[in-house]
């Protein structure tokens, strides 16, 4: 410990100042610009401010399966093309699937020409039967891995972007593991809304209707090879009941959303609602024009995950690469759609795993009530001190001053974050940062009961004191250091203040306590404490 | 001076039958609630077993009767419904139970509410969704916290003292959460992860509280090196009662004022808290010393510094 009561009393007083500039901004907006952006700040935890916590799941092994699935439908057609007669398909996992074809050297031709066709795929031949031979598809590990990383990294960005759009002020959005996603949202206040911003994969298709088709077969399980049922949703506006509509299209996709270039929410059509207007990029728009021409008087449906928007008769070929999707959407649909239209979609389906909302009012009433409590606890315990141990009382009440501004300015330094169980770590400080105080109190009281002096009694209570002191915070440090590595979220923000909070106190306790007995005893040895 | 307690020679080791028979009990309600928890009988928050929660605020006064029919009408028989009456808040607890697909209902529900009362309106004031996968992490993150906590402590007071006060510190610790958590189960309150961060924190002050009754016994032991254990520990245990008494009115001052004026959502972690710190205070004078005399029988070595 430094002897010099001087020296002591400046380190004190500039660690109070270098506080103060610290703390100041995180308290109150009224202070000049230059000052505010220089320090850092005590953030808001969730729980307080309002907003969305979402953890996500990225379903990874399902863009593998689509990614197959597409990689097949490829295939199938690529033989079609050359005349090679695919009998069956089936499924193989991990990524494979498996063509049989009819006896003859039919398997052996569409094994070397897959293999041309398509580099990332493993192509081998499977079992030779008396009617016919397989071709085994498999993608490369390469590109399996490529999916996965891809899956979150891609699913980060894509969602990064998507709340940039929509306007949220320090989201945070990371990979967690090896296939999550955490996004945080602090003060959104639409918060519906927000999950589904986040949470849609937005793969936009174009396919066609299959006419030929009939869909009371379709529902039977009689669906064409190439063909898939999919639903149109529909509200009514007047009952608000939701309808679907069964609907068969093809499987393939004749266009997808990664050729938008623009979308925008438009108003004014015949119902008076709100609809999308998409430009398609010069890739695109070729696709579109060759589409729309190829296909005129047939339904072309409009797929977003699965679900149909909207299937119009292409009336005539369209060459200006503008498309429209109109549905019953209210504005905040409209815009959020084309939202995530711009963004693009996701690479692999996300589940949420977990969400917590929280509203702004419940934020706003948690902060008062918390505020409210501590502020009782303090004077509670702040004029027990000065009731009980009297002069050396208000001495304890002064450190445990520092005690907090410290703690406060500690935080806006790391620039923590204060949660609710934050608050209550600072309140249950306030009540354990007397502690020391107490023990050291009443060890000088039994010192001046020996018929001690003043003096020599307080050196001997700080002196007895300080290896009980030491142990008791330390056993604290290591629970608050430990909750902090496994808790999350609010339990964190109360092992961050409960362990500053402890760390802290050692110094205030012993240091600012000590030195305002020491400058009273330097001019003259004190007759009399009152303790 | 004002002093609450004075100079007091309270045999404590005296009353070790009394001791030993009431930790006795709540050692064992402790521990019926904590098979419960693992037997699934317990009431568990959301955040620890997975689930959906929600808090609305309602314009009017409403009918829990009301609200659960509609609910159970509409496939969520098992839910937990709570009121805050005069603030019109609802407290909604959708189980798990039956669900096998990790299904996020909190938007469905809201909306069915919203529709069924047209005419009393309500803000969402929390909602919060957890899938069983993530409600097992988190649960089994807490058991590691409080068994590596344990483990810490145990390693850090052999360090400094020796190993039975190490073991006897984190049995007085263990004492403590387990009286907690028995508590709490008998009353049926609701644990999640803010009770397990509660227990934590009982767990440090109870060891704080310890560590001060350790730290007078090793000393005196070395003042006096003479004369029976039992005695040392009372003596200690005398010395520092002050200390143990004041100390514990302040934190119980800090936590009261939580329970009193911290709004619902820190309620029950106050009322954990200030729980902890009654048993906290009670193990540190009749159990850890208890353990350490038991265990080390009345031999006057002299502890290490």
């Amino acid at each position: 410990m430094w002897k010099s009561v001087t020296g002591r009393i400046t380190l004190i007083a500039v660690l109070a100042a270098v506080s103060i500039v610290i703390l100041v901004p995180s308290l109150t907006d009224r202070v000049p610009a230059g000052w505010k952006d220089r320090v850092p700040k005590i953030n808001l935890g969730l729980d307080l401010q309002g907003g969305v916590f979402l953890r996500l799941q990225v379903e990874i092994d399902k863009a593998i399966e689509n990614t197959s699935m597409r990689y097949a439908d490829d295939a199938r057609a690529v033989c079609r093309e050359k005349a090679l007669p695919v009998l069956a398909f089936q499924k193989a996992g991990d990524g494979g699937f498996s063509l049989r074809f009819p006896p003859g050297d039919f398997a052996a031709r569409a094994q070397a020409l897959l293999k041309d066709e398509f580099p990332s795929l493993d192509v081998g031949l499977g079992e030779v039967k008396a009617d016919g031979a397989t071709v085994i598809l498999r993608m490369k590990p390469a590109e399996i891995q490529a999916i996965r990383t891809n899956a979150v990294v891609q699913g980060v960005e894509t969602i990064r972007n998507r709340i940039d759009q929509f306007g949220v002020r320090e989201p945070q959005i990371v990979a967690e593991g090896e296939d999550r996603i955490v996004v945080q949202l602090p003060g959104v206040k639409d918060q519906q809304r927000a999950i589904e911003l986040v949470g849609k994969t937005a793969l936009l298709e174009f396919k066609l209707v299959d006419e030929g088709a009939s869909v009371e077969e379709a529902l039977k399980g009689n669906v064409p090879e190439d063909a898939q049922v999919l639903y149109q949703k529909s509200v009514d506006p007047q009952s608000g009941r939701a309808t679907k509509t069964p609907m068969v299209v093809k499987k393939r996709a004749l266009l997808t959303g990664d050729t938008i270039k623009t979308a925008k929410v438009s108003f004014g059509n015949q119902a008076g609602g709100a609809h999308v207007s998409l430009s398609f990029d010069t890739r695109g728009a070729k696709v579109f024009d060759r589409v729309t021409a190829e296909n005129v008087k047939r339904r072309l449906a409009i797929v977003l995950d699965d679900t149909i928007y909207s299937a119009p008769v292409i009336q005539e070929r369209i060459s200006g690469g503008e498309a429209q999707i109109s549905g019953s959407f209210t504005p905040e649909e409209a815009s959020d759609l084309a939202i995530v239209l711009r963004a693009g979609s996701l690479p692999a389906p996300v589940k949420v795993i977990q969400n917590v909302s929280i509203g702004p009012s419940l934020g706003l009433d948690s902060i008062r009530k918390g505020v409210r409590a501590a502020l009782i606890g303090a004077i509670l315990v702040v004029a027990f001190m000065g009731f009980y141990y009297r002069f050396a009382g208000l001495v304890a009440d002064f450190a445990l001053v520092f005690n907090m501004l410290f703690l406060l300015s500690g935080m806006a330094a790391f620039s923590a974050t204060l949660t609710l169980p934050g608050i209550a770590g600072i309140i249950l400080a306030i009540g354990m940062a007397v502690d020391s105080n107490v023990l050291i109190f009443e060890r000088i009281r039994e010192e001046i009961r020996a018929k001690k002096s003043v003096r020599s009694a307080i050196d001997a209570g700080y002196n007895k004191a300080f290896y009980t002191v030491v142990d008791s915070h330390v056993t604290t440090l290591i629970t608050a250091l430990i909750l902090f590595q496994f808790g999350t979220g609010p339990i964190k923000g109360f092992a961050v203040s409960l362990s500053m909070g402890v760390a802290i106190n050692l110094f205030t306790a012993l240091v600012c306590t000590r030195v305002v007995f020491d400058y009273l005893n330097a001019k003259k040895p004190m007759q009399a404490l009152s303790i | 001076m004002i002093e609450l307690v004075k100079n007091t020679k309270i045999d404590f080791m005296g009353m070790k039958k009394y001791a030993f028979a009431f930790s006795t009990m709540l050692l064992i309600l402790g521990l019926v609630g904590i098979v419960q928890i693992y037997r699934g009988q317990a009431n568990l928050g959301i955040d620890l077993e997975g689930g959906t929660s929600i808090q609305l605020k309602f314009q009017k006064a409403f009918s829990l009767d009301e609200i659960r029919s509609i609910l159970t009408k509409s496939g969520h028989a098992g839910s937990t419904l709570q009121e805050i009456p005069r603030e019109n808040i609802l407290l909604l607890k959708l189980g798990v139970s039956g669900r096998q697909e990790e299904k996020m209902v909190a938007e469905p529900v809201v909306s069915l509410l919203r529709r069924s009362f047209p005419g009393n309106p309500f803000v969402v004031e929390s909602v919060s969704e957890i899938g069983p996968a993530i409600g097992n992490k988190l649960r089994r993150d807490a058991v590691l916290a409080l068994l590596v906590s344990a483990l810490a402590i145990i390693i850090y007071l052999a360090w400094r003292f020796e190993f039975k006060f190490g073991v006897a510190a984190a049995i007085a610790t263990f004492h403590d959460i387990f009286a907690v958590v028995g508590i709490f189960w008998i009353l049926g309150i609701e644990m999640d992860l803010l009770f397990i961060t509660a227990l934590l924190t009982i767990g440090g002050y109870s060891l704080t509280d310890t560590v001060v009754v350790f730290d007078r016994i090793r000393e005196n032991i070395r003042l006096r090196k003479k004369g029976a254990f039992s005695e040392v520990i009372n003596l200690s245990v005398n010395e520092v009662l002050s200390r143990t008494i004041i100390t514990s009115l302040t934190t119980f001052a800090a936590t009261l004022s939580l329970l009193a004026f911290g709004g619902s959502v820190l309620h029950d972690f106050a009322l954990a808290l200030t729980m902890g710190i009654v048993v906290g205070t009670y193990s540190s004078i009749f159990v850890a010393s208890q353990v350490v005399a038991l265990w080390r029988g009345e031999k006057m070595t002299e502890v290490k510094r």
